[in-house]
């Protein structure tokens, strides 16, 4: 018997995957996961569909394969985008009362966040979010809710994230030739956050890397609020290309010496030794040097670190993740990978955590779905505030910012 | 010119055991090869019958040499060919009677001739056959054109020298482009003319003193004949002079950078390369040996021959010729068995399939390790046959068009993108991040 009530899927259309997963909301009302389905995706490259019809394939065996888990029947989802041309910016906005020095209401509110969304965004680009940061009211900073209080200048910092309109579009017709309702769009690297950032790390500030295979995704929260967004088009495939170039091997040998063999960090222990490729049709034998698989790899995560380091260094946010850096995605099963972020950032790192959510451990535990996972979420956050839809903006910040 | 035996010899070996005085003709053919040998003759050495032979009467008349031959007087008037290798070749035939008539009582005939034109191109070929039989060495220095000269004349040049090496006992190029490393933006188009013909000349004066006389450490004509001989052997010649405390160290690196020998990458391919050593008579076993080591070290996969010789007049100078051959090293019997036609309606080569067969059934000789030529595959004499025939009795059309040469067009950058070549680059600061890191940032994997 299939029950359609009160579901929430998450779709993430991954380079390396396509998963849905499939959660209800609980009578405490918080999320529990009850099913997951996945397929290795054809269609992607980089984070974004290249072949709308085999991405639709592998969307529809997603979806096929979550609904028989968890046995319900999925009418829309909530769909995760990510691209290299998604970007995100701090936005200020200001308004002054009028007259002066009064109690700002909600109105204000809404005028001051109308101004922060007049920015200059070129033609073809489309706001994904718009996510509050905080107010500042006349000369006071890091207010979170300006209503009630009294002031004269009220100003607001949105952190907006855009990207091209068209490249946008393609996953949304995608699900949507499969009858497919899209609920929300979000983007991934917030998605992730959303699962896996507790309130006090979200306080603390913390740095969420999304290591997919397409691209990684990174997300800065720092007072309990979205600092910076970002996105790198550079993935684990990326890794397996090297390997395939740097060992002269094929692809899909590559990528499975990646996940056999590959670490994230150059040790000695490896000098020297020697694995060997069992031969395959028309492949002969093939001996690799360790050492060198393990260099190529640790070159080029090192490079994908460091750039995301030279990026929060240029917003001067480094000094603004206490709580440290938080790793996720496919990706985060390197070994070693959280001493190379480490060394590289010079501040605690460790794989992320689900928090907030029961249900299938099978799933929480997996660094891969915490995309997916925190999609749901958003979902549910989403279904919790439901009433009234002229607050359905306030919802995105309210659901972004600590709860 | 003075010859102390009056019959001309059967083989070139045979000479070497009557008196040693070998009679040296120099030919040179076509305009370039004209210029070259008034270069030569400026030198005055002993023993050289210098002759210029060209279809250009005016070019003939500029020449210094005592000897000339006209060819195809009747037919094209004293003028040139006109860039047409056809038209020198059938010129040439023409009048091979006289062209062998000057090469009858010669041991050596050097045939000089710029390939890429008429007379060139066109009647080396022909000179080498006649040399030939009339019973002498023939070796030919080939002057291949600018890249600048157009592609037609590459064309011409490399199907004459195609010929010339299937006609003439040893070959040895002289590409004109290899000199572009000697000059700069200023220096005229004289000069650099001149350039090259010094340092060709100089080339040719080092390899004839070092056959023309016994040495005391003997390199004699034989050996030179061993190191030129090969189908389809291809030679290089570079002579250096230097004086003074390390002119061991100094001619060595003079002669790794020299134009002619590519920069010393002539020499890391080399199958034979034979080194003459001339200096005066206080030259010392440990400067040859000194030599010979550093030679040796960048022709590993080579034989090499070292001749030594000491001329009084040669005090405190140092000179040093080499001949790097590099291509089929396989010993081959002289030319009888060669058996080629050359006809001037059809530009190209058929050899006699038998001939073929019977040098394919000969023993094959112990190839030195090569890291590049595979083996040939052994297969039935009906197979090759059968093969053989395919290769040169095609389409003409296909033939043709396997002989115009294609200039193929790289793209600015070889990288290497995999999985990622004909995707949206990623583009960070200037860099394109799909190229894998290890590549951009240089780190070598040994």
């Amino acid at each position: 018997m299939f029950k359609s009530s009160e579901i929430i899927v998450g779709l993430e259309i991954g380079t390396s995957k396509v998963c849905a997963i499939v959660g209800e909301m609980n009578t405490t009302g918080s999320l529990n996961i009850i099913g997951i389905g996945q397929c290795p995706s054809h269609g992607v490259r980089k984070g974004e569909i290249i072949d709308p019809t085999l991405a639709s394939a592998d969307i529809r065996n997603a979806i096929v394969e979550a609904e028989q888990r968890a046995d319900v029947e999925i009418r829309s989802v909530y769909l995760g985008i990510t691209g290299n041309h998604i970007q995100g910016f701090n936005n200020r906005g200001v308004h002054t009362m009028v007259p002066t020095n009064r109690e700002i209401t909600e109105e204000d509110v809404q005028d001051v966040i109308k101004n922060a969304k007049a920015m200059n965004l070129p033609e073809e680009n489309h706001v994904i979010h718009a996510i509050r940061q905080h107010f500042t009211v006349d000369d006071q900073e890091g207010v979170v809710n300006p209503e009630g209080m009294l002031g004269t200048k009220m100003e607001v910092d949105m952190h907006v994230v855009h990207g091209k309109r068209n490249r946008l579009q393609n996953p949304i017709r995608a699900v949507k030739a499969l009858q497919l309702d899209v609920e929300n769009v979000v983007f991934t690297g917030l998605a992730s956050a959303l699962a896996l950032l507790s309130n006090e790390q979200k306080e603390l500030g913390a740095l969420v890397i999304d290591f997919g295979g397409g691209s990684t995704e990174y997300v800065v929260y720092a007072d309990g609020v979205v600092k910076h967004t970002g996105v790198l088009a550079v993935g684990s495939d990326h890794l397996s290309n090297d390997l395939a170039i740097g060992l002269k091997i094929p692809l899909h040998r590559a990528e499975q010496l990646k996940l056999d063999q590959g670490r994230a960090v150059l040790d000695d222990g490896c000098k020297g030794q020697t694995i060997t490729l069992k031969s395959e049709l028309a492949l002969p034998e093939k001996s690799i040097n360790l050492e060198h698989l393990r260099r190529i790899m640790h070159l080029r995560l090192e490079e994908t670190l460091q750039i995301i380091e030279q990026r929060l260094a240029e917003a001067s946010l480094l000094e603004y993740l206490r709580a440290g850096i938080v790793l996720c995605g496919g990706g985060a099963r390197i070994p070693q990978l959280p001493d190379l972020v480490r060394s590289v950032f010079h501040l605690p790192a460790s794989l992320g955590k689900t928090t907030g959510i029961s249900g299938l451990t099978a799933a929480l535990d997996q660094p891969e779905f915490a995309a997916a996972i925190g999609l749901a979420k958003f979902g549910s956050l989403q279904n919790k505030q439901r009433p009234g839809s002229n607050i359905f903006k306030r919802v995105l910040s309210d659901i972004f910012r600590g709860d | 010119m003075t010859t102390a035996h009056a019959p001309a010899p059967e083989s070139p070996a045979e000479s070497v055991v009557s008196p040693p005085q070998l009679a040296f003709r120099v030919f040179g053919l076509g305009d370039a090869g004209g210029r070259v040998i008034d270069y030569l003759a400026a030198a005055n050495l002993s023993h050289i019958t210098y002759i210029a032979v060209n279809t250009d009467a005016q070019a003939l008349a500029a020449t210094s040499v005592a000897h000339r031959v006209q060819l195809g007087a009747k037919h094209a008037r004293g003028l040139g060919t006109g860039g047409d290798p056809e038209l020198g070749c059938s010129a040439a035939e023409r009048d091979a009677e006289t062209l062998r008539q000057h090469c009858v009582g010669a041991d050596i005939v050097f045939i000089v001739a710029g390939l890429g034109g008429g007379t060139g191109s066109g009647a080396s070929p022909v000179l080498a056959r006649v040399a030939h039989d009339a019973g002498a060495l023939v070796l030919a220095l080939a002057i291949l054109p600018f890249d600048c000269e157009g592609s037609l004349r590459q064309c011409q040049a490399h199907h004459a020298l195609q010929q010339l090496k299937a006609m003439a006992d040893g070959v040895i190029c002289v590409p004109n482009q290899r000199m572009v490393k000697l000059v700069d933006d200023n220096t005229s188009l004289t000069d650099t003319y001149r350039l090259t013909n010094e340092l060709i000349a100089q080339g040719i004066r080092g390899l004839w003193r070092l056959v023309s006389r016994p040495g005391l450490m003997n390199a004699d004509f034989p050996t030179l004949c061993r190191v030129l001989r090969g189908q389809h052997a291809e030679s290089s010649l570079a002579a250096v002079e230097t004086k003074g405390p390390n002119r061991v160290r100094e001619a060595v690196e003079k002669l790794l950078a020299s134009p002619l020998l590519d920069s010393g990458q002539t020499l890391a391919e080399a199958t034979r390369v034979l080194v003459g050593v001339l200096g005066g008579p206080e030259l010392s076993l440990a400067e040859i040996n000194r030599i010979s080591e550093q030679l040796n070290r960048h022709c590993e996969n080579a034989q090499l021959t070292l001749g030594a010789n000491t001329e009084p007049d040669y005090r405190d100078r140092l000179e040093i010729t080499v001949v790097v051959t590099h291509g089929n090293p396989a010993d081959l019997p002289s030319s009888p068995a060669l058996e080629a036609r050359l006809q001037p309606d059809q530009p190209s080569v058929t050899i006699d399939l038998a001939a073929e067969r019977h040098l394919f059934n000969e023993p094959q000789p112990i190839r030195p390790a090569s890291r590049l030529v595979p083996p040939p595959p052994v297969l039935p004499p009906e197979e090759m046959e059968h093969i053989y025939r395919r290769q040169l009795t095609g389409n003409p059309r296909s033939r043709r068009s396997s002989h115009r040469m294609q200039q193929g067009q790289l793209p600015l950058e070889i990288v290497p993108k995999g999985r990622f070549d004909k995707s949206e680059p990623t583009i960070h600061r200037g860099e394109d991040l799909d190229v894998p890191t290890y590549i951009r940032r240089g780190v070598p994997l040994n």
